[in-house]
């Protein structure tokens, strides 16, 4: 009962926001919020660290803007084809990727990503530099008219919370706890009789499906689909964004993408604008060093020790 | 605990009535101006464009007298890391959320066209004054647009064709990998063939490249007559010293088709001396530009750059049509900035035409050798004005917003 109460004052908090905060941004920390969950699906509950999630995020901006720009297909189902796109290269990726662990892991999906950034840079209908500017937003189910920004925040709101919904239940579902299985001891999941592969695999794609989403999703907020999404900064921006806010919590990359967004919203117009990589780099260490379980985790032990 | 989760559930429900209805409306003309200066502070066009250009725009405020319609004159300023992703947002926020009238500055290509879309969204003006592509006033036109300083016509008109003329047939490009390195080797190109020339070959580095020798020796290899750079910035000063370590330079001819004061400054003199470009201003012309050029310098520090001018320039323009307009609705203003003919140390026989394209006259200058170099700032020797007529491109017709 009382997570329900939570949930319903959380939402009543997302509902209401933008009428103190700006829509846009409000959006955008919600993009990046589903897309830390969907990160932190992998790193936090199958153990998997992924360097590769920004090739999810930016197909699916690429792919949704592609088709808003040349295809006259409504909003809904353009991020659908991004997400399918995203799943289906997070398939290829993951059947590549999960043979390996650890860091070799990691490396794998680094390689491939970077692979996806070089098509990115060189096909012609990515425009390169330039991104793929003007992307429309168009008119949800051909009704709803999404250009006022209030309006694509309550879209993108909702998009978030089913996105957010699948991450939870996939956690909570026994397939989410095979996956904890196998995070805790690979060798004993592989001894009771489980396909351990196929479970990282699966895990791997829907991860990169939810990134895709919400890289759709991104690409609709701000008419843009650009390199910067597919950039390798980016993969480490969003292990940054899961690790500021608690990996292995749900909440977690919630708060730590709107932390991390927000500080370089606020950072970049000012004096310290040219410092940002800087000071991000800072918080990096110190979470790093001081609380490993982020702002969550760090809450969540604070409230069993006290209380 | 039914009771709590009912009172929440009417809590969120008349939030979303109110939140709905509250909207979203951001009037659209306060009566207060509000500049936005987006530029590179810290990258590859920092020096051409970066805090000079906020500095340019706060001394055409001062100049101006600090206040337009009754009101102070507001600057705002942000650096686009010269992102088309990052520069959209700020302008989304600058023009949505914080009341800014118009976005000026703005260095790189990419960076302008992905706010001039933001802008033309909004009804508000772009005041481009950094970049080259001509499509804002061709293929990506709109009526809010206005394209100050140059263009790659200009610099192809101006550079290209006295080269091709004088013999110089075969020409290879290193071109920056973005829409206005694209723009300006594609319009080069077509007076390269006008002018019976020919396009021997083309390499296409990325902006921000530090190591250009794998591209010199490919224009090495390519037995062309000229070399162009068509990049800009720190990209021209990089690729130059490059083709001096190859021994480029004493093959064949390299020429800057982009080439900035600030990046004339920091070539060496023996290697850049007796290059000839075109710019849109040289602060030492004459009397007038001295007289701005030098009071830039003391704010500054440095000599100022064409870009640093036009954006001065533009934004006088623009505060003399809200002055003369009375009002600060952009439609209004934009048509009165093109009525007016502009015209001040920078602007020479110019006019804002419909489509949006500032044509002056501009200039083709060589850079001084260092025995001919008399202080820090005199880099260039002006061969002859280029009349705005002959350098720019003709209007389209489809971009005629008249």
């Amino acid at each position: 009962m009382n997570k329900m109460k939570l949930n319903l004052v959380l939402l009543a908090i997302a509902l209401l926001a933008p009428m103190v905060l700006y829509p846009v941004f409000l959006a955008k920390v919600l993009c990046f919020a589903l897309f830390a969950c969907a990160f932190n699906l992998l790193l936090g509950f199958a153990g998997l660290l992924s360097f590769g999630h920004a090739a999810f995020l930016g197909t699916g901006g690429y792919v949704t803007g592609y088709l808003m720009i040349n295809s006259g297909l409504t909003p809904e189902l353009a991020i659908i084809a991004g997400m399918v796109a995203g799943g289906l290269l997070g398939a290829i990726f993951g059947k590549l990727a999960v043979k390996r662990e650890g860091i070799y892991f990691a490396m794998v999906t680094l390689a491939l990503a970077q692979l996806v950034f070089f098509f990115y840079l060189q096909a012609p209908f990515t425009n390169g530099e330039d991104g793929m500017q003007g992307v429309p937003r168009g008119a949800l189910f051909g009704l709803i008219d999404l250009s006022d920004n209030l309006v694509m925040y309550y879209f993108v709101l909702a998009i978030f919370i089913a996105g957010f919904w699948m991450i939870n239940r996939t956690v909570h579902s026994p397939f989410g706890q095979i996956l904890k299985a196998i995070r805790e001891n690979e060798d004993r999941a592989t001894s009771l009789g489980y396909d351990v592969n196929r479970y990282k695999l699966v895990a791997f794609v829907i991860s990169a499906a939810l990134a895709s989403l919400a890289g759709s999703t991104k690409s609709l907020v701000f008419n843009l689909a650009s390199l910067t999404d597919v950039h390798w900064h980016m993969s480490g921006e969003v292990i940054l964004m899961t690790l500021v806010g608690g990996v292995g919590t749900i909440f977690g990359p919630v708060l730590g993408a709107g932390f991390i967004v927000t500080m370089q919203n606020y950072l970049s117009g000012g004096e310290l604008g040219n410092y940002i990589h800087i000071i991000m780099g800072v918080v990096f260490v110190i979470c790093v060093l001081s609380f490993r379980s982020g702002i969550v985790g760090q809450f969540a032990k604070f409230k069993r020790d006290n209380f | 605990m039914k009771k709590i989760n009912k009172s929440v559930m009417s809590a969120v429900v008349s939030g979303v009535v109110a939140a709905t209805m509250a909207g979203s409306a951001v009037a659209a003309t306060d009566g207060k101006i509000k500049i936005g200066i987006l530029a590179d502070m810290g990258g590859t066009y920092a020096d051409i464009c970066g805090p000079g250009c906020v500095t340019a725009a706060k001394m055409a405020v001062e100049d101006f007298g600090g206040k337009v319609l009754g009101q102070d004159i507001e600057i705002v300023s942000a650096d686009s890391q010269l992102k088309p992703d990052i520069a959209s947002s700020i302008a989304r926020k600058w023009v949505e959320d914080e009341g800014v009238d118009t976005i000026g500055g703005l260095v790189s290509s990419a960076v302008s066209g992905a706010v001039s879309k933001v802008n033309a969204d909004n009804k508000k003006i772009t005041l481009i004054s950094g970049s080259a592509s001509n499509t804002f006033t061709t293929k990506s036109c709109n009526p809010y647009n206005v394209h100050w300083t140059y263009n790659v016509v200009a610099l192809a008109n101006g550079t290209v064709k006295p080269m091709v003329q004088a013999g110089k047939k075969k020409w290879f490009f290193i071109t920056a990998d973005y829409s206005f390195g694209h723009a300006l080797e594609g319009v080069a190109s077509k007076v390269i063939k006008a002018n019976g020339g020919e396009v021997v070959g083309n390499v296409r580095a990325p902006l921000g490249t530090t190591d250009f020798s794998s591209y010199i020796l490919q224009a090495q290899a390519s037995g062309a007559d000229v070399v162009a750079l068509a990049n800009a910035g720190n990209d021209t000063v990089n690729a130059l010293k490059a083709a001096t370590e190859f021994g480029l330079t004493e093959q064949m001819d390299v020429a800057g088709l982009l080439v900035f004061t600030q990046n004339a400054q920091a070539m060496d003199p023996s290697v850049a001396g007796g290059m000839r470009l075109t710019t849109g201003f040289y602060w030492d012309l004459d009397d007038k530009a001295r007289e701005w050029g030098k009071r830039f310098e003391e704010r500054h520090g440095r000599i100022p750059s064409m870009i640093h001018a036009g954006v001065y320039s533009s934004t006088m323009h623009y505060l003399n049509a809200v002055k003369d307009s009375g009002t600060d609705d952009s439609d209004t203003v934009i048509k009165k900035m093109k009525q007016t003919k502009p015209e001040d140390f920078f602007s020479r026989n110019a006019e804002l035409r419909p489509d949006g394209r500032m044509v002056h006259d501009m200039l083709y200058v060589e850079i001084k050798k260092a025995a001919e170099r008399n202080g820090d700032g005199d880099i260039y020797k002006v061969i002859e004005v280029i009349p705005a007529a002959e350098a720019y491109n003709p209007m389209q017709a489809q971009c005629n917003f008249s």
